[in-house]
């Protein structure tokens, strides 16, 4: 009965690896970089939720609402200032290490507004634990609704990128800008709004990653941040239903290797996973597989 | 002579004028306790940099792990230093140190072909993330490591240190999270520079080698070096370990310099990874000068901020790496960078134009 428990977990922390995966997966589909700061955006979605729902004593719904705003705004705002003037650098690295330095900035503006104390985050979620078989097994409100909605969110997701023409417009961006750009679609709008889902997500992502594990720092982004890049990378980088998959599966190996194997080993367990699933299939789960041409 | 050697006695002339300076400050009196902490981990830093710098500049390959290197070069010679210093105590400290370096080398750069076998098929973004999965598997097993040594033999454990079975607790050598305790301090600022020297002098050899050449034809086009017969494998695996090799002297100078060595997520997290590749790219990819610049500079930096805002200055730090970034890369900056250049010559040529006229 346990087992039935720990894999409910897993699916629960997996979902919101696959939030998080999924913006990873979309920038990276898009804009071909690693948004390192991604990681913290979630922090600051988190701590939006904890400023409107603790201190300001206004209603969950509202934090939620007002973290994803924010965290929009700021997706944008990092996408305007910091990445756009290196779209066409020489080297892709430098535009992954602006995406470490806007890392290091919005943690220590985290530190600097919050301080370095864990904050304790008052969930979001205010509905009992279901029992089953007994009693035998108990699953929190949390993990239900970070479940379900991952899975709407998916579906939404889903539709949007296949039944808009703003979808289209950013499999076609994904695929090639200079063609997308003749046929008339807005390549930095594309990007933008791209960079906006991804946040979105991140924001809803922190408030139920917060919300199952109460302790809030300005570094609680950091480490879930890596975990859903590997989830992406688990699954396919670019691949919006590898993102999911990778996610879901890194979250259950995460939480069985805790409690089977050795809970200190977990991170290592998750991450010697995915070096064999990278060295068997080098392109993910789902990845596509492009021949270098000469 | 040739331009290749004057410009590799430049770089070493620099560090070895750095060197007599801050020796004469120090002697004088002029340097804060402060500073002088800093010393040993500049050349840490310095070496670190300079060893990745082979893998992303030269070959060209986005390594994320080198900090898991630091870590098995620093843990395997602490943990010789302090087998010497418990059973063999009359040994003297140079000889002992000279060893420990070897072999926290020799480990990593084994570690380094060993991982560079599988992992170096992979490509870009991918061999990216894979190498950050093994350098937070290596700083994870070091974690969990038990090993002591007594007259029984040796004791080993992965569970806790209860489980060596071990009647005097003072014999565990690795203590799990708490690491080694009690390495001789054996580093300092004038060994931390002779290393750094040796080690820029073999990346600089290394570079302007045959093997180099084929190394850094391999990065601008893989596909071309391998149809001109360059064994690809065997060019990116000697650079891949080499680098690691020396990032494992990086890793001995760092433990010989704290009297506890623990495995942290700071010291030999994936955050130290992404801190050495900062010092590489603000350096310069494959610029080995660069590199040591960047490494002391950016070391400095937050110390030297901390006198002027204490509170805010990781803050600054991060927006000056975004500042430099942006003033470097960015296209548009590139073009602005050239006209104000443009401008300021035409400016100068006029005024000696001028003169001449005169």
């Amino acid at each position: 009965m346990s087992f039935i428990t720990y894999l409910i977990n897993g699916i629960s922390l997996g979902s919101v690896y696959a939030l998080i995966a999924l913006g990873y997966t979309m920038v990276y589909g898009i804009a071909k970089m690693l948004n390192f700061a991604h990681g913290d955006v979630i922090m600051v979605g988190g701590f939006t939720c904890y400023t409107i729902c603790s201190t300001m004593g206004m209603h969950p719904l509202l934090g939620i609402l007002v973290s994803v705003v924010v965290c929009t705004v700021l997706g944008i705002t990092i996408e305007k200032i910091a990445y756009k003037p290196l779209r066409k650098a020489s080297s892709p690295l430098a535009v992954l290490i602006t995406a470490i330095g806007v890392s290091y900035f919005l943690q220590n503006i985290a530190l600097l507004i919050f301080g370095a104390n864990a904050k304790s985050f008052t969930s979001v979620v205010d509905m009992e634990a279901v029992k089953l078989a007994d009693g035998e097994i108990v699953i929190s409100g949390v993990t239900i609704v970070t479940i379900v909605s991952c899975i709407v969110i998916m579906i939404a997701l889903m539709l949007f990128i296949n039944k808009t023409k703003m979808g289209q417009a950013m499999l076609a961006v994904s695929e090639d800008k200079g063609a997308a750009q003749l046929m008339g679609i807005n390549v930095n709008g594309t990007i933008s709004l791209t960079f906006a889902i991804g946040s979105a997500l991140a924001a809803i992502a922190g408030v139920l990653l917060c919300s199952a594990y109460p302790s809030l720092t300005p570094y609680t982004g950091s480490m879930p941040g890596i975990k859903a890049f590997v989830a992406a990378v688990f699954g396919g980088i670019g691949s919006i239903p590898g993102a999911f998959i990778g996610g879901i599966l890194l979250g259950v190996i995460q939480i069985f290797s805790q409690a089977y194997i050795n809970s200190q080993m977990a991170d290592a367990i998750v991450f010697a996973v995915l070096i064999v699933v990278l060295l068997v299939k080098p392109t993910g789960l789902l990845g596509k597989n492009i021949q270098e041409k000469v | 002579m040739k331009k290749t050697v004057r410009s590799n006695l430049i770089t070493i002339g620099i560090v070895v004028i750095a060197y007599i300076i801050v020796q004469i400050l120090i002697s004088t009196g002029n340097i804060s306790s402060l500073m002088k902490g800093l010393l040993v981990p500049m050349c840490v830093y310095a070496i670190a940099a300079v060893s990745l710098n082979l893998t992303v500049g030269i070959l060209g390959e986005l390594s994320l792990g080198h900090a898991g290197f630091m870590c098995v070069g620093a843990f395997s010679s602490a943990f010789f230093s302090k087998c010497m210093k418990m059973f063999v105590p009359g040994m003297p400290a140079g000889v002992r140190f000279l060893i420990a370096i070897l072999i926290g080398a020799a480990l990593a750069g084994l570690f380094g072909l060993l991982i560079g076998i599988p992992v170096l098929r992979l490509k870009g973004d991918y061999l990216a993330i894979v190498t950050l999965a093994f350098g937070e598997i290596i700083k994870n097993i070091v974690n969990i490591l038990y090993l002591g040594i007594d007259e029984n033999g040796v004791h080993f454990s992965m569970k806790n240190s209860l489980d060596l079975n071990m009647e005097n607790s003072d014999n565990i050598i690795i203590n799990g999270a708490q690491g080694i305790t009690g390495t001789p301090n054996d580093s300092n600022f004038t060994v931390g520079i002779i290393l750094l020297v040796v080690t820029l002098l073999i990346v600089l050899n290394l570079i302007h080698s045959r093997d180099g050449r084929a190394i850094m034809a391999i990065r601008d086009n893989t596909i071309a070096a391998e149809s001109v017969g360059i064994p690809v494998t065997k060019y990116k695996l000697m650079a891949f370990s080499i680098s690691a090799a020396l990032a494992g002297v990086a890793g001995v100078l760092y433990a010989h310099n704290l009297s506890t060595l623990t495995a942290l997520p700071k010291n030999f997290g994936y955050n130290q990874s992404i801190m050495i590749l900062v010092f590489v790219v603000l350096g310069g990819m494959g610029n080995i000068r660069g590199s040591v610049i960047a490494a002391v500079v950016l070391t400095l930096l937050p110390e030297l901020l901390r006198g002027v805002v204490s509170d805010s200055r990781m803050l600054i730090y991060a927006i000056v790496l975004i500042v430099i970034m942006l003033f470097n890369w960015a296209p548009a900056c590139l073009e602005w960078r050239e006209k104000v250049a443009a401008s300021v010559k035409t400016k100068l040529g006029k005024k000696n134009v001028s003169k001449e006229v005169q």
